[in-house]
């Protein structure tokens, strides 16, 4: 079953805008011994600039298989993924991280920062593999936490932060490299609902001031109601997608 | 430039920070490699000094001498069972030898010395009595009177002693002149004491007349080495040649059959660096083991880190980094080791140097062995090292390069 998502509606209500991320009938099979398994069956999407969506789908509907290839942290098993027409299986490791780096902030339910650096060096980390200069970098990381409200914790290790704090240095650090779109994967997961209302309030802001993409991934169906669009997944397959922008 | 300077810093900030967070890790790691660039560079260093001094005193018996011994005898003569042996007759032989100024000859073994009815097994040493003679051979040990006299001719049963008799150590009680010691159970008096040589054999011998050693010891007119000098003017290099000629004559030997030696005090000198290189190179040999087990450290340390880092490093390459990125901050994280340690193995390696140095000052004299400090040494063993951390950091940094960002980022 193929199902085609063009969000035809979401792309005449706002300009004529090229797709950042293009999925093309993608299967992801694992092999467990003698046993292959189908997590992903066919997805056929795109991702637009500009856009807010959500990945919504209960455990082992395939959604962190698809978190995963949204990322790039991973390629399809068949099938196409297209980064702005470039075709990610035709690319290496190491380009492919390159790409990641540029393209895409991850922010991450375990927040996943450095221990052993401040949040000010954790911010400035995805800007070093893209060998901006030291002196930018710090500038650049100082604004960004800043922006999420922490420029009085910039020289805190992550142990001296809050969860919510730390959230919000990972959504700092996901800006780092000014990339079209922001993935973030559970993002509120592990905090209380006041910090995770903070955290959503600050991607819709991205959204809307900084007219980033917003890919998010949840289960959560209480969040997705700030989602223009939401993509919902079981067995591996898209079972609906709904347009929320109507409704807005 | 400015480009590579940038990766470079930040190449090692961010290694630096890790190795800071696990200290008592990280030091351990650098303990193993501590010791082996300590043990190379001090023995490196005390090997030169020691290289140095022997050569410098060798050459300091000059370079109008040549000493004869049977062959390949010039190192232990005197303690050879071999049947070759060195006669009065070629004295004779080569003090009739034109253009040879003075010949002496002496012989030497371990003797039992008996003084305070305490034994000791030191050197006993046959010299001549003859004054010209007496003097050459001095000359060549570095003998100088501390009190008395030197043995002189018609002298029996008497004794000169070393530097080491003087002190009452050696038999708890002073020997001073006039004091009698057995000699293989024989008595001799005390007529002289030397100043320290510098030489730990020679400060701790007995002198005794050469007439009553070649009777105590059976060696009827048998001598270990003979020294000659020549006259002003005469070519060393001639004067060996003449010399051989008449020995060759006198012992019915031809020529290319010669059982006996002739060296001058350099060849001795080089013949003497051979074999502290050899010496030199074993034990080096044996310190560099210890830090080829420094780097195997290292190279379980990184394996560790690799291990627990695993999120970090599915992080790094989500955030971007290429497998090369990573490969390059755990291969500068290894050299790291390598060169925090180097310096560390220097520094504590010239400590001990040092140290001996002290200790051999002490024991000898100041002015024995002094330590060459070589700049290219220190510096070479500090890059060594570096190296030595990069190559043991090879196979943890590609296991962290290849990692699965995927797998990793799940990693706990």
């Amino acid at each position: 079953m193929n199902t085609m998502i063009t969000p035809e509606k979401t792309r005449r209500t706002t300009k004529m805008l090229n797709p950042l991320l293009q999925f093309k009938d993608v299967w992801k099979t694992y092999y467990l011994g003698a046993q292959t398994l189908d997590v992903l069956k066919g997805i056929t999407l795109e991702i637009y600039e500009e856009e807010f969506v959500a990945v919504l789908g209960p455990s082992g509907s395939g959604k962190s298989t698809m978190m995963n290839l949204l990322g790039l942290l991973d390629v399809p098993s068949k099938g196409f993924i297209f980064v702005e027409s470039q075709d990610v299986r035709k690319m290496t490791e190491s380009q492919l991280a390159q790409l990641r780096g540029k393209k895409i902030g991850f922010v991450f339910q375990q927040f996943n920062l450095i221990s052993a650096l401040t949040a000010l060096e954790n911010v400035m980390l995805p800007m070093m593999f893209q060998n901006v200069a030291e002196s930018e970098r710090r500038q650049r990381a100082q604004e960004l936490l800043t922006k999420v409200g922490l420029a009085d914790r910039m020289h805190h290790k992550p142990t001296e932060l809050s969860g919510g704090q730390q959230q919000r240095v990972a959504i700092a650090r996901s800006l780092a490299n000014n990339p079209e779109i922001i993935l973030a994967d559970e993002p509120t997961g592990n905090l209380d609902s006041a910090s995770g209302k903070q955290i959503m309030d600050l991607l819709i802001e991205l959204h809307e001031k900084e007219k980033k993409t917003i890919i998010l991934v949840t289960h959560d169906n209480s969040l997705v109601k700030h989602a223009k669009r939401i993509i919902r997944l079981r067995d591996g397959q898209v079972v609906k997608m709904k347009d929320n922008s109507k409704s807005l | 430039m400015g480009y590579y300077k940038q990766m470079i810093t930040d190449y090692f900030m961010l290694p630096w920070k890790e190795m800071q967070r696990r200290k008592l890790r990280s030091l351990l790691t650098l303990f193993g490699i501590v010791v082996g660039i300590a043990a190379v560079i001090a023995l490196i260093m005390i090997g030169q000094g020691l290289q140095q001094a022997i050569m410098g005193q060798i050459a300091a018996m000059g370079s109008d001498k040549l000493i004869i011994s049977a062959k390949g005898n010039a190192l232990n003569a005197g303690l050879s069972i071999d049947a070759i042996k060195i006669t009065d007759k070629d004295l004779t032989t080569i003090k009739r030898v034109l253009g040879v100024k003075e010949a002496a000859g002496f012989i030497y073994s371990t003797a039992k010395i008996e003084f305070n009815d305490k034994a000791r097994y030191n050197f006993v040493y046959g010299f001549p009595t003859r004054a010209e003679e007496n003097a050459l051979i001095n000359g060549g040990q570095n003998y100088k009177l501390l009190t008395g006299r030197n043995l002189e001719k018609g002298d029996k049963y008497k004794a000169v002693v070393g530097n080491e008799y003087i002190n009452p150590d050696l038999f708890e009680k002073e020997v001073v002149v006039g004091n009698k010691m057995m000699i293989q159970g024989k008595e001799f008096k005390t007529v002289g004491t030397w100043q320290k040589t510098g030489s730990p054999p020679d400060d701790s011998a007995v002198i005794i007349p050469l007439d009553t050693y070649q009777e105590l010891f059976k060696k009827d007119n048998e001598l270990g080495l003979i020294i000659l000098q020549i006259n002003q003017g005469e070519d060393l290099k001639l004067m060996e040649e003449r010399i051989s000629k008449e020995l060759r004559k006198q012992r019915s030997l031809d020529e290319g059959k010669e059982d006996f030696s002739i060296q001058s005090p350099e060849q001795l000198a080089a013949a003497f660096g051979t074999i502290l290189t050899v010496v030199q190179v074993v034990l080096i040999g044996i310190a560099a083991i210890s830090l080829f087990v420094g780097g195997i450290g290292i190279m379980n340390t990184m394996f560790t880190a690799v291990l627990q880092r695993t999120k970090e490093i599915g992080l790094f390459k989500a955030v971007g980094a290429t497998n090369e990125q990573i490969l390059g901050l755990f291969l500068i994280e290894s050299g790291l080791y390598g060169i925090i340690g180097g310096i560390g193995g220097v520094v504590v390696g010239l400590g001990v140097a040092k140290i001996a140095e002290g200790v051999i000052g002490y024991f000898i004299g100041p002015a024995f062995f002094v330590l060459q400090l070589n700049w290219w040494l220190l510096l070479g063993a500090i890059f060594f090292s570096f190296i030595v951390g990069c190559v043991s950091g090879i196979a943890p940094a590609r296991r962290a390069s290849k990692l699965n960002p995927i797998e990793s980022l799940r990693y706990e």
